[in-house]
Formats: C-alpha cells, structure tokens, sequence
C-alpha cells in the first residue's frame, strides 16, 4: 500500500519532479516496505505515521494553494480548520450523523474561506508580504479568541467516524482508524487536484494563479478565482481538521497548532509552490517522524520537532526552494 | 541639524514622560508600562532585521528565550549581577544570531520566515530536554529577584541607550548598505557592498537586541524562565509589534511596543465577551484593523500627518 500511494502520488507530480528526488523517494518507499515485512511493530508505526503524515499533507496542500493563489503564507490555516471542526461537532450534537456534518461542515469551510479572502485579505495582497501576513496572524488569534468564546476550552468528544475495530494484516493488527483516515484524506486531495486538473474552472484558477494580468485579459475574472482558492483551501483544511481529531482523541482549540507547524515544514519541504511536494512532504514528515521516535533513542518525543526542523533546515541550505520547487531565474 | 528639531523635540518630550511617570502610576501600572520597555527593545531589534535589511523574521522569540535563560541560570548559579547578564545575553545572542545569520543567507522572503519559525518553536523543546540544567517544564528560578520600579528603570534606560545605539548604525554607513541590500541585492552587490558580511551582521545585532529584551522578560516574571512562555505566541507578538510600528523606521517603534505590550492584557478585562477569550477577540480583531487601516504602521502615519501639516 506503502508504495502503491508513492508511485500514485509521485506520477502526480511526474512533471515538476527531480530524478534524484524520486530515486531517493523510492528509497525511503522501499524501506519502509521491507521494514514492515518484517517487524509487525515498524508496520504498525509506517501505517500510523502515514495517516498522521496525510494529515499533515493535506493542510500543507491548502498552505501551497494559498501561497499560489495569492502569495500570502497563511497563519491561520490551522485555526480555521480547527473552527470547522468545531462546527462539526456543533452539527453532531444538533442531531445529525457524523458523515452528514461532514458534507455540511467542509461546505461551511468554503463558504468561511471566500469571504475570509474577500473581506480581509483583498485589501492587503498587493501592499506587502509583511502586511499580509501580519492579518492572518490577527485571524489566528482572533479565531483562537471566538472558538474559546463561544464553545469554551473545556475538552470535546467526538465520535469515531471508522469505529474501534481492527484489521488483521498477516499477524499485523491495525486500527480501523488510521487506513480511514489516510482514505478519506487522500480522497480529498484527488478530488481537489482533478478539479484544477480537468475542469474548466480549475483551469481559470490555475491560470488566474500564474499569469493574473493576463487571464483577467483572457476574461477570466481572476479575483474570484483566488476567492475560491482560499475556499477549497479551508475545504482541504476542515478535512485536515476532522481527520486530525480522532487521531487525538478530544477536540480542543489547540488541535491544529501542532499539526500547523508540521504543515508548514511539509510544505516548505516540498517547496510551497508545488501541491504534489506538499503531499509527499506530509507523508515523509509524519512516518519519518514516528519511526524516529521509537527507534533512534536519543530523541525522545521532546526533541522531535527540533530534529524535524533541523532536517527541513538542512534540506532548505541544499535546496533554498525546497525539493519540488523551482528556483526563480531573475533578469537583472 | 534644525530639520531634526521635531524629532530632537518628540524624544524630549517622551523621556521626561518616562521619567516622571512612576511617581504617578500605581505599582500594577508601573509593571505594565515596564512591560511596553520591554517590548520597545525587542521590537526595535526586530526592525533593525527586518525592516531595514528586509529579512523576515518569526523566530525572535527563540532569541528573547536564550537571553532570558542566560539571566536566570547565571543568576542561580553564580548569582551574578542582573545587569551584567544583561549584557552577557547581549553578547550570547550576538554570537548566536550571528550564527544564525550564517545558513539564513541562503534564504529569503517566505522561505526564510518559516525557517526561523522553525527557531520559534524548536528552543523552547530544549529546556523540556536538558531539564537538569535547564529546569525542564518547570523553568529555572533566578536567584534575585527584582521590584517593579527597578525593572521599570531597567527596561527604559535599556530602551534609551539602545535605541541611540541603533540611530547611531542606522543612520551611518552600515545603516546605508542595510538598506541597500533591502532595497536591491544586485544593486548592492554592484555597489561594492559585501552581502553576506552585511546581512549577518543584521542577524547579531537584532538577535543582541532581542536578547536584552528576554532578558528583562524574565526579570518581569519574578526571575523566572519558563519555556511556556517564550513560545511561539511571542515570536508572533513581537513581528505584530514591528509591522505595527512601521518597518523600516524607528519613529513608530514607541506605539508599536504599546500595542504589543498593552493590548493583551488590557483587553483582558473587555465587558460583554469576558475575560479569558475576550483577550484574544480583541487582540485579533485589532491586528487585522490595524493593519487594514494603517498598511506602513504608525511610522506611515506619522509621515503622512507630517505631510499634511506640510501642506
């Protein structure tokens, strides 16, 4: 499954990939393979790790989608995932079913992420990196703020949406949970890319992305296409959300802060413009992160987000635009 | 020298303010407005980077963590003088922006912000790590503590000699090829202006700035250094504190440290949302109408009032 979901996310990304990056992906993807034959325990840890790592993938993808769309690094992607999944467990407790909250909570998620950029972002985008960034730090602090306000910190319990049951792999027992939630996110990630890949709307986004002076000139009404960037971003991040809550257990408005910061290193990692190094980013984030901290003793769980970053560093001083970016050529 | 009479006049005007302020205040008040001094240094610093060299910095935090460590542990374990670890933390920290510095050329824009956030949140992991030296969750207690009006004293006096120190390089010729290199790198580099020697020389200084802040943060916290309270928030505050100030110019600095450093706890006590949370709905929604309204912070303000007086 390991490598089926590499080979599948690697041809995703065919285009833009390095040959040495790949060789080295492949490397990682057979490792882990063979590890998997043969400790039940590091096959456990692999699963686990890659459905955190999906996780942590698809909130990356809604940081890449962002970046592209308007330039703009998005402080308050986690946030704003962590308040969808408030209003999930809203929904639940009014009486619906968990997948129906679902379908109702990532349309809330979309609406709330197109007015966000009309509202507040808008504004800002052609003033300066900075002044950009500095609103979405206010929106995390303010979202911090409202969610405290109106459900309070007191811890929420949501059910599990795959149950308590187990698989029985070859003598390897896995936990309902994690397969779901590498399925479901990664469903959300294939439907989000066959929108930009093959429709004509996904087109007009990718367009008005790249060249906006341009597209708007072609008719395409670029600053609603970045609108509806900023929406299916807070889709993919309400998915990242709700998928990241049984992974902990409680709801509680920090969930997301963790799980943001490795976003960012994912995508970082695979170079903030390219969606399919974000993905695979997350995937080699989360397992390398698991595997890690059970088998190099040393590091305890402590040190697992500096030695995360030191890597991310050291892979930035190698490549300054990450694995899958490409490097900006300037004319002087 | 008669084009600065305004500016000359403005800082007058602000020390003999600081200076009669404690003996009007109450004692809380006197630690809130110690706090703003304490903020006034760490943004300054943060400007010098990232407002006159244009490298985006999230990490400071991690900068205010070490100079803060620096005071308590030297403090517990050598019961050295306060405001001597003051200036060991300046010093610590110079070397390690320095080296800092070093990896962050090869950097720029966004990627550079997310590694030095990287910095934010990686530090305060170390203490939960080495926690016999460096007292785990639990945090290291300074031997001494100090009373509000010394840190007041401490925090503004700090505030005065960096704050001429920092005119002083900016105005002169490392101020020039800070700017150059902000403005231009191949401009810069054309000019005959070493980049690299430049832009972590930036990196010390700032980094130097951010650690006399930490410092005086822990003084203010009864001598003692807790991870918690160096994370990420802080890092966050203070770039907050320098946009709001105005990159790039040191004029704002002054309202940018006040909002940083009063907002937070002021609107603690906002009516209708209550306490807790009502801290951050205020703060947030602050930040972002701020920024809405006033995209060059305060220092833009004031160019523009000065420009219609003009006229």
């Amino acid at each position: 499954m390991v490598a089926a979901a590499t080979s599948r996310l690697e041809s995703l990304c065919s285009r833009t990939a390095v040959p040495a990056t790949s060789l080295l992906l492949l490397a990682g993807a057979t490792g882990l393979l063979v590890g998997s034959l043969r400790s039940s325990i590091f096959a456990q840890l692999t699963v686990q790790g890659l459905a955190l790592g999906s996780v942590y993938g698809s909130l990356a993808l809604a940081l890449v989608l962002v970046y592209r769309a308007t330039h703009v690094v998005n402080f308050a992607q986690g946030e704003l995932a962590m308040a969808t999944t408030y209003v999930a467990w809203q929904l639940i407790q009014w009486g619906l079913s968990y997948w129906e909250a679902f379908a109702v909570t990532l349309a809330i998620a979309f609406v709330l992420g197109t007015v966000l950029q009309v509202v507040l972002i808008r504004p800002v985008q052609h003033r300066s990196v900075i002044a950009a960034v500095i609103v979405t730090v206010g929106l995390f602090i303010l979202i911090d703020g409202v969610v405290d306000w109106v459900w309070g910190s007191a811890l929420k319990f949501m059910p599990s949406p795959f149950g308590t049951k187990t698989y029985d792999v070859g003598g390897v027992s896995i936990s309902r949970l994690y397969p779901g939630m590498f399925l479901v996110v990664l469903a959300s990630v294939l439907l989000v890319w066959a929108l930009f890949r093959f429709t004509k709307l996904g087109l007009a986004m990718r367009a008005a992305a790249l060249r906006p002076a341009e597209s708007a000139l072609v008719g395409v009404r670029v600053d609603w296409m970045l609108a509806i960037g900023w929406g299916l971003a807070a889709v993919l991040g309400a998915v990242a959300g709700l998928m990241a809550e049984p992974s902990q257990f409680v709801l509680q408005p920090t969930l997301m802060q963790p799980i943001l910061v490795y976003a960012f290193a994912a995508a970082v990692l695979g170079g903030l413009e390219s969606p399919a190094g974000a993905v695979i980013g997350g995937l080699a984030i989360g397992v390398s992160l698991t595997l890690v901290v059970q088998y190099v003793h040393p590091i305890t769980s402590d040190l697992q987000t500096p030695v995360a970053f030191a890597v991310l560093v050291g892979v930035l001083l190698l490549k300054p635009s990450g694995l899958f970016g490409q490097r900006e050529v300037r004319r002087v | 020298m008669r084009h600065r009479l305004p500016e000359l006049g403005s800082l007058l005007a602000v020390a003999v303010l600081l200076s009669v302020l404690p003996f009007t205040l109450s004692d809380y008040n006197i630690s809130l407005v110690a706090q703003v001094g304490i903020f006034f240094v760490a943004v300054l610093g943060l400007n010098i980077l990232t407002g006159y060299t244009g490298q985006i910095s999230i990490g400071h935090g991690a900068f205010m963590a070490i100079g803060g460590y620096t005071t308590a542990v030297m403090s517990r374990d050598h019961d050295t003088n306060l405001v001597v670890t003051m200036l060991m933390a300046f010093a610590i920290c110079f070397v390690v922006g320095l080296l800092v510095g070093l990896p962050a050329l090869r950097l720029s824009g966004v990627y550079l912000a997310l590694a030095t956030f990287a910095l934010a949140v990686s530090v305060p992991q170390l203490p939960l790590k080495w926690s016999k030296f460096l007292g785990g969750s639990g945090g290291v207690q300074s031997h001494r503590t100090v009373t509000h009006l010394w840190l007041y004293g401490a925090a503004w006096i700090a505030s005065a000699i960096l704050f001429a120190l920092a005119w002083l390089i900016l105005r002169g010729r490392i101020g020039r090829a800070f700017r150059a290199a902000r403005d231009s790198e191949i401009a810069a580099v054309a000019s005959g202006i070493e980049l690299p020697i430049y832009k972590t020389l930036a990196f010390g200084i700032s980094a130097a700035y951010a650690g006399v802040a930490g410092a005086l943060f822990v003084m203010g916290t009864n001598g003692f250094a807790q991870p918690s309270e160096f994370g990420v928030f802080l890092s966050l505050q203070l770039l907050v504190g320098a946009a709001v100030a105005g990159l790039g110019s040191l004029w704002g600095i002054l309202a940018g440290a006040a909002f940083v450093g009063l907002l937070p706890t002021v609107s603690g006590s906002v009516p209708v949302i209550g306490s807790a949370h009502g801290r951050n709905v205020v703060f947030g929604a602050a930040v972002i109408l701020v920024m809405l309204l006033l995209p060059e912070g305060f220092a833009g303000l004031l160019t523009r009032l000065r420009r219609l007086a003009r006229a």
